[in-house]
């Protein structure tokens, strides 16, 4: 890559004015260091990624609404976790995890373990029982 | 405590640390010579281990990898520290900092406050330098940064005790003691034949060989899992390669900076003209990436481009087979 061909397209990293150093060769063919806003084809291959997630989310949203899951599901795929990762952070077997996936069991659940899962996702215990105060009825 | 710490802006946050670290001690260690000394340049395919929904693609070793062999080679002690709670991690951090030496952390990923959300994923293998405190915050040497940055506390003690795959358990490392003479060109030497070696290795999974695997899948893919699915883990291959830290075509042109380097410090006029051979061949692993991103912009074009991004693989393995093989006799 020569200088003058790192790409400076708009990337996500140019939103907080972070900038990538790239190894390129100058006109003499030595190597140096240049800062990059981003490149089309990386942001491309990220945003495909970003989609992918996206679409997870809003499945899992309307199994919740469809009361086909608990809302620690949708939380779980808002945070970009799955299910092992999920129980390495609150400390449960994952197949514990994976119960208190079912709607009737996380109505169940005591006020110690609803206070676990939504200290890991950052929120109150209220925000983990209805996630959707507008849409839910 | 703010102890004068040079941030020095790097590709790769290993590299970047280390190199950081070492020059704090007076000792000018480059982010390509570090890299090229500590053997970085890899390739690996783990089809068995899912990442994002999609196979492992690595474009270099398992983290912590480069520093340890770094340091092997050049005879610096570097003492680890990891701790099961963070009470202790932070007193251990707190009392380095007091006596002057700036540490470095391994940390994840997703909780790092200063980072844009698209980045922010369960990786846990990031390094930063913490080189002081004031007003109970953390000052922060990210090397991928353009500047230094602060966290809090509470900040710092998350993403050291991220959870998951590589999970840093406040995982913390400083250098113990330098050696009053080291042999860089000895060191530089070993680098290069182990990256030969790792890039020539007769596995499936590693090297050259793997990308010959990566291709033979490709080919595969449309008809076994969907286009769908395929174009998602050609998606993963593209961020592995040129995603923030590889300073551009998966490591490929630090890779040259290096060998660059190398041919003055050996005097060796021949690594000269090998790094130019690498430039080209990261321009080829550019073009890889740009051509896949076009699948992105274009939904319904010719079916066989999944094969002609198959050939390409194939044809860069095949350049760097040559390329290692002939590196292996020049060394």
């Amino acid at each position: 890559m020569k200088k003058d061909e790192v790409p400076q397209d708009n990337g996500s990293l140019a939103k907080k004015n972070v900038h990538e150093l790239c190894y390129a060769v100058d006109e003499n063919g030595q190597y140096t260091t240049v800062r990059s806003s981003g490149w089309e084809a990386k942001t491309l291959a990220l945003n495909e990624s970003l989609q992918l997630i996206d679409e997870r989310i809003a499945a899992t949203k309307q199994a919740v609404l469809a009361g086909a899951v608990s809302p620690i599901a949708y939380y779980m795929e808002l945070h970009r976790m799955d299910v092992s990762l999920l129980s390495s952070y609150v400390g449960m077997h994952r197949w514990l995890v994976k119960r208190h996936f079912h709607p009737k069991r996380f109505a169940k659940l005591k006020e110690n373990i609803l206070r676990k899962y939504a200290s890991v996702f950052g929120i109150s215990v209220e925000q983990l029982k209805s996630p959707f105060p507008q849409s839910d009825t | 405590m703010n102890i004068p710490f040079e941030h020095r802006q790097s590709a790769h946050c290993e590299n970047g640390v280390i190199s950081n670290l070492l020059n704090h001690r007076g000792v000018r260690i480059s982010e390509p010579l570090a890299f090229g000394i500590g053997s970085g340049l890899f390739f690996t395919y783990l089809p068995f281990i899912k990442v994002n929904f999609a196979p492992g693609f690595s474009y270099r070793p398992m983290p912590g990898q480069i520093f340890r062999k770094l340091a092997k080679r050049l005879g610096i002690r570097v003492k680890h520290q990891r701790f099961s709670s963070p009470e202790k991690a932070r007193t251990a951090l707190e009392e380095k900092l007091s006596q002057g030496i700036p540490v470095g952390l391994q940390v994840g990923v997703y909780h790092l406050t200063y980072f844009p959300d698209e980045y922010r994923f369960h990786f846990n293998a990031h390094n930063l330098v913490v080189y002081g405190k004031e007003a109970g915050d953390y000052l922060i040497s990210d090397p991928v940064m353009d500047y230094t940055t602060r966290l809090s506390e509470q900040e710092l003690e998350q993403v050291r005790f991220a959870k998951g795959a590589l999970a840093p358990k406040g995982h913390l490392y400083y250098l113990e003691r330098l050696p009053e003479h080291y042999d860089l060109q000895r060191a530089i030497r070993k680098g290069i034949r182990q990256t030969c070696n790792d890039m020539l290795a007769p596995v499936p999974i590693v090297g050259v060989r793997a990308m010959r695997w990566v291709a033979r899948n490709i080919r595969k893919w449309p008809t076994t899992i969907g286009v769908k699915k395929t174009n998602h883990y050609l998606g993963q291959l593209v961020r592995m390669q040129e995603e923030i830290g590889t300073g551009g075509g998966g490591f490929r042109f630090i890779y040259a900076a290096f060998l660059q380097e190398a041919a003055t410090l050996l005097d060796m006029p021949i690594l000269r003209q090998r790094s130019a051979e690498m430039t080209a061949i990261g321009d080829a692993w550019r073009d890889f990436a740009l051509d896949i991103s076009r699948i992105y912009k274009n939904r319904n074009p010719d079916a066989d481009r999944y094969d002609k991004l198959a050939g390409q693989l194939a044809t860069i393995a095949e350049r760097e087979k040559q390329f290692f093989t002939q590196l292996r006799r020049d060394i």
